[in-house]
């Protein structure tokens, strides 16, 4: 049986002092004794969301979240390789940048998502709101996170929604960056259906919109 | 201004002094308001450096602050690599595509001279002109993006923290590409008029790396900078953390640090009297829907956190004020900063 509080902390520890080996070994140990999705939902979901919440209240720096979630997705897709049955891929998510080229927001959170067991769809960086919406309405994503960093970027997510509703389209939309981050109410006013500080909180905005929409 | 009434560069030293001059100086960062008052898109604003000139002047009367940037937009210093930048109607220029694709290119990589960069030669001729329009009576502020965090545009985030953290020979030959051009770079504007370099340095924020990181690599750049750059530096972490690394900061020699609204102004303060002067820290994208009180208490909040003592110069947290933040925000902080800022601050301890 696995001691998943103990090893909860021996997890967090390796993932911050960029141990992979001791992380591997604690997330295969727990993997055998149990399950591999439910070592990832006992041990690397709550480390993330740990970590995350620790970069929010500024006890843990950017890189290490980065570093976290890369060393999680790499452990995770050995014992849980993409297209493994057990993998969630609904509802349908995609993830972009839009407009430039700040990616590691947008990488952080995939590779969350991705550590979590979740599967997502990566549109990359640099769109425009028109090609993010037109994307979106073709692959018939049903939670399209968006990814800035400069504020006028954050903005655009307006004209995303408006074209999203306009082509009839239901996508729910979550945000993400420092804009939002630094102005709590700029979410709503872009229209977007949820907003995460830091990015393990995705996991349960997605949960969130997802109600609103069934 | 009466006689007795001390010049913008008087205040400020003094305040840099962490003395108390007659008020708290501040800085109005509108550049690009004052590119939407002479009726040109940002590009063709900052194609001419006299635009940029007039731009400033116009800001500092109208909001009758204490500064005049010779600060063009962040991305220039990664333009000078001929690397591509990206205009906007309604934002900031920002960086294009990261020209650094592998490690292996830092072996070849060579810094661009500055006197031969265009778009930086732009940039030493507005401190020039500004300099004889404001003469000794206003401080000019040169801006760099330092060494250690300029390769977030050279190369991406992401990418460069992998080189922090799995390539250290290659980071090492990075930065002393970087040194040498920032440098030079630092010490042209400040021969072509500058008074001080803002050194925006968000990577070495706590809030990007662990301070143990910093400490071996972001600290010994900031103290070269410190030793090579012939000008006084603040410090920028351009809206990241600081209080861990206060005491680190303090010892490398620069002058102040602009700090961030995310962390308590009261408790910067604190850790840095009488050895950094602290420049911030109003939270410049939620000021677009500040009301005119709400700009005046968060002003006096400053003040009154900042203020008692000098060594605090009233600004926004990021170093640019977004273009959608009103004109009427702007001058209700300047009201408020000249109505509450004037030394001694008696109001504060009366309860005001």
């Amino acid at each position: 049986m696995v001691q998943y509080p103990k090893s909860r902390i021996a997890f967090e520890q390796a993932l911050l002092s960029l141990d992979r080996l001791s992380a591997n070994t604690i997330l295969r140990e727990a993997s055998e004794a149990d399950s591999p999705i439910k070592a990832v939902e006992q041990l690397v979901v709550p480390a993330l969301e740990r970590i995350g919440n620790g970069w929010e209240n500024g006890s843990v720096a950017l890189s290490q979240v980065y570093m976290s979630g890369r060393i999680c997705e790499e452990l995770v897709d050995e014992i849980l390789p993409p297209g493994d049955p057990q993998r969630i891929d609904q509802p349908k998510i995609a993830i972009a940048t839009l407009e430039d080229y700040h990616v590691l927001g947008k990488r952080i959170v995939f590779a969350t998502l991705r550590a979590s067991g979740l599967e997502l769809l990566d549109f990359g960086h640099g769109m425009s709101a028109e090609s993010l919406a037109k994307r979106s309405a073709e692959e018939r994503v049903q939670v399209l996170l968006i990814s800035t960093l400069m504020l006028r970027s954050a903005l655009q997510v307006k004209e995303v929604v408006r074209l999203l509703r306009a082509s009839g389209s239901e996508t729910r939309v979550v945000v993400g960056g420092a804009p939002f981050s630094f102005d709590e109410d700029l979410w709503k006013a872009v229209g977007a259906d949820a907003m995460c500080h830091y990015a393990s909180e995705a996991i349960d905005a997605i949960a969130r919109v997802m109600e609103v929409t069934s | 201004m009466s006689a007795a009434e001390p010049t913008s560069m008087e205040r400020v030293l003094t305040a840099l002094g962490h003395r108390e001059a007659d008020r708290v100086p501040f800085l109005i960062n509108a550049s690009l308001h004052g590119a939407k008052w002479l009726g040109l898109s940002l590009k063709e604003y900052f194609s001419r450096p006299e635009n940029v000139v007039e731009a400033q002047l116009r800001v500092r009367e109208k909001y009758r602050h204490d500064f005049v940037m010779g600060f063009f937009y962040g991305a220039v210093d990664f333009e000078a690599w001929g690397a591509e930048v990206v205009f906007y109607d309604d934002g900031p220029p920002n960086s294009g595509e990261p020209f650094i694709k592998s490690f292996e290119q830092i072996d070849t990589l060579e810094p661009p001279v500055v006197s031969e960069a265009p778009c930086l030669r732009k940039v030493l001729r507005a401190i020039e002109l500004l300099r004889e329009k404001v003469r000794d009576e206003v401080p000019i502020l040169g801006v760099v993006i330092s060494p250690f965090s300029l390769p977030v545009m050279q190369m991406g985030f992401e990418k460069y923290i992998d080189l922090i953290y799995e390539s250290p020979r290659h980071f090492d030959r990075l930065m002393a590409v970087n040194e040498r051009f920032s440098f030079d770079w630092a010490n042209a504007q400040i021969g072509a008029g500058a008074t001080a370099i803002v050194y925006f340095d968000p990577v070495s924020s706590p809030t990007v790396l662990p301070r143990e990181i910093f400490l071996d690599k972001g600290d010994p750049i900031m103290r070269r900078a410190v030793a090579k750059v012939t000008g006084p530096i603040i410090s920028h972490m351009a809206s990241g953390r600081c209080i861990p690394i206060i005491d680190d900061l303090a010892g490398s020699g620069i002058a102040g640090i602009g700090v961030s609204a995310l962390e308590n102004l009261g408790e910067i303060k604190a850790a840095c009297r009488g050895k950094l002067a602290v420049v911030g820290n109003l939270n410049a994208i939620e000021m677009r829907h500040w009301t005119a009180a709400d700009a005046e208490a968060r002003v006096k909040d400053a003040i009154a956190a900042a203020g008692p003592g000098g060594g605090y110069v009233l600004s926004d947290n990021h170093g640019e004020i977004p273009l959608q933040v009103p004109e009427e925000t702007l001058m209700a902080i300047s009201d408020a900063v000249h109505k509450w800022g004037r030394y001694p601050l008696d109001w504060i301890e009366n309860g005001g």
